[in-house]
Formats: C-alpha cells, sequence, structure tokens
C-alpha cells in the first residue's frame, strides 16, 4: 500500500484492531507462554488466569456467565459448532430447523450440510425492508422443529431483526433460538439471554480485536443446551470444543469486548450521525440513489446504497485505490452473481449489481466522509457518462420493455 | 483480484465513449448483454460507404472495469478496417491484449458480439 491517505470504509468485512487490544495482547506471545491447559506449573497457570480474565470481560459484554462462553477460531467455526452440534445433539428429539435466505453462509452453508445429514431446514424469505415475517416464521414451526437460526444483524445491510420477538415464540413452542450476532456484538447491546437467545456466534475481527478469534454463546440454565462437539480432541471449553486455546488472541477479544462496553454508544452514536452525513449527501448529490433494507431497524454504522444504471465493480474502480468498500458481500464478490441478500430483498438484478455498503468504524474520521462523498459522486457520474442504460433511462427509454440478449 | 495495467489505462481514460446517430444509414449498432447480468454494451460504427472502411466507432458500457476495457479496446481497433477485417476481430485477442483472468472472458465474448451486431445492423440497413 502506498503512502497517500487511504480511506476504510469496509468495517463489516474486518475492523482494525483497537492498539490497545494490540498492547494488551503483546505480552502473552513470549512473557507468558503457557498452554492454559497445562495445570502444573506457573506457565499454565498464568495462561489460564488470563484467559479466565478475557472470558469474564467477554461474559459481562454480553451480561452472562463466563461458563456460558465456548471460544473457537472465528464465527464460522461457532456457527457450524451451533447449527451442526444442535442438530446431532438433538435429533431425537427432532430434526427440524428454520432460518432466513439472507443469513450468511457459515449458516446457510451449515444448513445444507445438515440436509446432506438427513435434517429438513426451512429458509423463510424476508420482505422488502429485509426483515422476517413473524407470522410466516411462527407458522414454519412444526413438532420436529428444534431450532431457529436468525441473524442478529445482517452483514450486507446492517438490518436488525426483531430478536425480541422472535425470542418470544421460541419460548413459546420451545424451540432453541440460536443467532449468528457477529455484526452486533460489541457495535450494539446484545444481551442474549434477555431476549431469550439461547447460541450465539460472534467474533473478535468484527469488534477490534484480533483475526482468528471468536466465540460461541451457550446457555447454561433453563434450558441447560448442549451442542455435539464438532473437532474431536482434548475436550477443551466443556466438552464442546477440542484444541489449545489461542491465549493471545483471546486476551486480545477480552479487552476488545471490555473497551466495547465502555465505548460502544459513544461510537454509535457519532457513527449514525456519519453514516447519515453520507447517505444524506448521495442521495442529495444525484438522481437515482436507493438505501437498500430498512432504515429504521439498522445498525449504526452501514448503508447500503445502489447507484442505479452503474455497475457496482466497475464503479468501485474508480476510487478503490482511495477507498476501501465492498460491492454485495465481500464473501461472495469473487464470484459474478449478484448479492443473495439484496435479491431477497426483492431488488431486481440489475439494482443488486449497483450496491455498494459502505461500513464506518471506530477509526472512521469526518474528513474521510467528506473524502468519500466527493469521491463516490465524481465515479458515479463517470460510470453514468459510460453507461448506455443510463442514456437510455435519461431518454425515456422505458427500460423493461428492451428485449435484452441475456448472457 | 488486481487489474491490468491495460485495463486500468483504459478503464481511466476510455476511447471513443460516445453516441453515433442510429437511425443513420451508415451507422450500424450492436446491443448486447443484459442489466440482470451486470453487463450491456452497445458499440457503433459509422461506414464509409463508397470505400466500406469503418471511419469512426463509438461505445458504452454499462459494467466492470474489464467490459470497458475490452469496449474501449474494440472501438480503437474497429477503426480504419474494413466491415470483412472487423468481422475477423476474435474474443481471444482482447483477453491477450487485455491479460484477462478466466473469471473475466464473457467480457471480451461480449464485444465481439458487440462489434458482430453492429455490423449485421449496418448490414441491413444497407442490403
Amino acid at each position: 500500500m502506498s503512502d497517500k491517505r487511504l480511506i476504510y470504509l469496509d468495517n463489516n468485512a474486518t475492523t482494525p484492531t483497537d492498539p490497545r487490544v494490540v498492547d494488551a495482547m503483546l505480552p502473552f506471545f513470549h512473557n507468558v507462554p503457557g498452554n492454559a491447559a497445562s495445570r502444573n506449573h506457573p506457565f499454565g497457570w498464568a495462561a489460564e488466569e488470563a484467559v479466565d480474565y478475557a472470558r469474564d470481560q467477554i461474559a459481562k459484554l454480553l451480561d452472562a456467565d463466563s461458563r456460558e462462553i465456548i471460544f473457537t477460531s472465528g464465527a464460522t467455526e461457532s456457527d457450524n459448532l451451533a447449527l451442526k452440534g444442535v442438530y446431532e445433539m438433538y435429533q431425537k428429539k427432532g430434526d427440524h430447523i428454520i432460518t432466513l435466505k439472507t443469513e450468511h453462509k457459515a449458516v446457510l452453508d451449515s444448513c445444507a450440510k445438515i440436509e446432506k445429514m438427513g435434517g429438513k431446514v426451512t429458509y423463510l424469505d424476508v420482505d422488502d425492508k429485509g426483515l422476517v415475517n413473524l407470522i410466516e416464521l411462527e407458522k414454519a414451526i412444526t413438532d420436529k422443529t428444534i431450532l431457529i437460526s436468525i441473524m442478529w444483524a445482517n452483514n450486507e445491510t446492517g438490518v436488525i431483526q426483531p430478536m425480541k420477538e422472535i425470542g418470544e415464540i421460541c419460548a413459546k413452542h420451545g424451540v432453541l433460538f440460536m443467532s449468528d450476532a457477529t455484526q452486533a456484538v460489541g457495535k450494539i447491546k446484545t444481551h442474549p439471554k434477555e431476549l431469550g437467545i439461547h447460541l450465539m456466534a460472534f467474533t473478535a475481527h468484527k469488534m477490534y480485536g484480533p483475526k482468528g478469534v471468536g466465540a460461541l454463546f451457550v446457555n447454561r440454565k433453563n434450558p441447560r443446551v448442549k451442542v455435539t462437539a464438532q473437532l474431536d480432541g482434548g475436550g477443551h471449553e466443556r466438552g464442546m470444543r477440542s484444541g489449545t486455546l489461542n491465549v493471545p488472541g483471546i486476551v486480545g477479544f477480552g479487552a476488545a469486548a471490555e473497551i466495547a462496553r465502555n465505548e460502544m454508544d459513544a461510537d454509535a452514536a457519532r457513527l449514525s450521525k456519519l453514516r447519515d452525513k453520507l447517505e444524506t449527501a448521495l442521495h442529495g448529490a444525484m438522481e437515482e440513489v436507493y438505501t437498500n433494507g430498512s432504515k429504521e431497524h439498522r445498525m449504526p454504522h452501514v448503508c447500503n446504497v445502489s447507484f442505479k444504471h452503474v455497475e457496482g465493480e466497475g464503479l468501485m474502480m474508480t476510487f478503490n485505490q482511495e477507498i476501501g468498500v465492498s460491492s454485495g458481500s465481500a464473501c461472495t464478490s469473487a464470484s459474478l452473481e449478484p448479492s443473495y441478500v439484496l435479491v431477497a430483498y426483492g431488488l431486481g438484478d440489475d439494482l443488486a449489481h449497483s450496491s455498494i455498503r459502505f461500513s464506518l468504524g471506530r477509526f472512521t474520521t469526518d474528513a474521510d466522509i467528506d473524502d468519500t462523498i466527493e469521491m463516490v459522486t465524481k465515479g458515479v457520474n463517470h460510470m453514468r457518462d459510460l453507461s448506455p442504460i443510463w442514456e437510455m433511462y435519461k431518454e425515456g427509454v422505458d427500460l423493461d420493455a428492451v428485449v435484452w440478449s441475456e448472457h | 483480484m488486481a487489474y491490468s495495467e491495460k485495463v486500468l489505462d483504459h478503464f481511466k481514460n476510455p476511447k471513443n465513449v460516445g453516441t453515433l446517430d442510429k437511425s443513420s444509414k451508415t451507422v450500424g449498432t450492436g446491443l448486447v448483454g443484459a442489466p440482470e447480468c451486470g453487463d450491456v454494451m452497445r458499440l457503433q460504427i459509422q461506414v464509409d460507404s463508397a470505400s466500406g472502411i469503418i471511419e469512426d466507432a463509438k461505445f458504452k458500457t454499462f459494467g466492470c472495469g474489464s467490459a470497458i476495457a475490452s469496449s474501449s479496446l474494440a472501438t480503437e481497433w474497429l477503426k480504419g478496417k474494413s466491415i470483412d477485417q472487423a468481422l475477423e476481430i476474435d474474443n481471444m485477442t482482447i483477453v491477450e491484449e487485455l491479460a484477462l483472468p478466466p473469471v473475466k472472458i464473457h467480457c471480451s465474448v461480449l464485444a465481439e458480439d458487440a462489434i458482430k451486431g453492429a455490423i449485421a445492423d449496418y448490414k441491413s440497413k444497407n442490403a
């Protein structure tokens, strides 16, 4: 990367590690070298003590018991462990899981694997704001349903699902409630027990902690939830996840959780103002700009915007030497398919292809947003000058009536 | 994915962006692709009716950098060629010239289709 100032607006892909988190981690690479499972010497004791301390810091952020935090390698592993682990543990009781079409691939692909293993999965639609229909959700429950898995906040749009209402439906029908809360934890209040969530997946690197460490919250009482381990080995983490603990990573995760607990309200207030400024300016500067997903039920730092008649990847190329954003999901942008999340919101493929996700973070400045408004506006105008469908639109051609040659 | 220097150059300074009068008898227009697929290319040629030489070419493209570069390059290559020479432009030559990766080969196919479409339109007007 060059010396010129780069603007990072891809915090939903990953957040920079907070320097205070890095400081907390450093001693645990060399000075405290032990394995937290070494029970018979001071090196192990020191490592175990550090892990316990971090577990408490994370539990406090969730208003949970530290014994309910199972460390993993990240949210993908936590999602896999929760879904497959519940399916294997409870399949005598039932084999049916309900989830949404807009979930992260870690959930959808785990569900696909469960179907291969013989389970049944219902994938519910969302409305044009990206929200679950609670009536449809309740109707989908059968006497074989063991789990409902619904993400807290969507990675592409920041849309927040009605967690309290979903929790009430799960409680009423005695179904376990799992949530992939990767994009929400550390950014907004996420207290699973208060909302009847029994399993919750999240990760350090989306909340200014290090990459490579995540956790699964597993409810311990009323009901006591168990998951079948997906890795065989030494039986760490109450037998649910074997493998030597990533002590420096966990220490960083804990520090990030404590900072988030103290600062997330102030961060959210500042970032929502900046996000609104960006969104308002883009809508004001140009025609045919659309915000995707609910604006009312949305994370404070995210906006997903479509610039009609401009292709997202090409648009990004006009400013990606200076600004880092995503078109659709970073996880799928290597493919040529438009975002399945936006398609599920009912966007036509053309608008889905025109979308850019801006995700702000703790280190985003006012100047970043001012420069972004200028460069994105310039980029959209450049791309529209090049766009034949923009020209046709301006000439009043009915684009829906054009017979396109599909390829 | 990193783009080649040539793609970046065509993307930043596209050649021959614009619109020719599609109702003119000497202009052929090819419009290929679909907004749903993320690529629409419009390529136009103006042919000197006496010599049969393509004297001007213009494009507009909705698409990624590779699609824009492919159509920009195509317009450059078209100018000065006869209709028959233009029909020989092969998508793989575009792929080689721009060093397109496999996932972007469809952009060059689209450019070749747009060339053929523009020529077919010109021929039908002058049949």
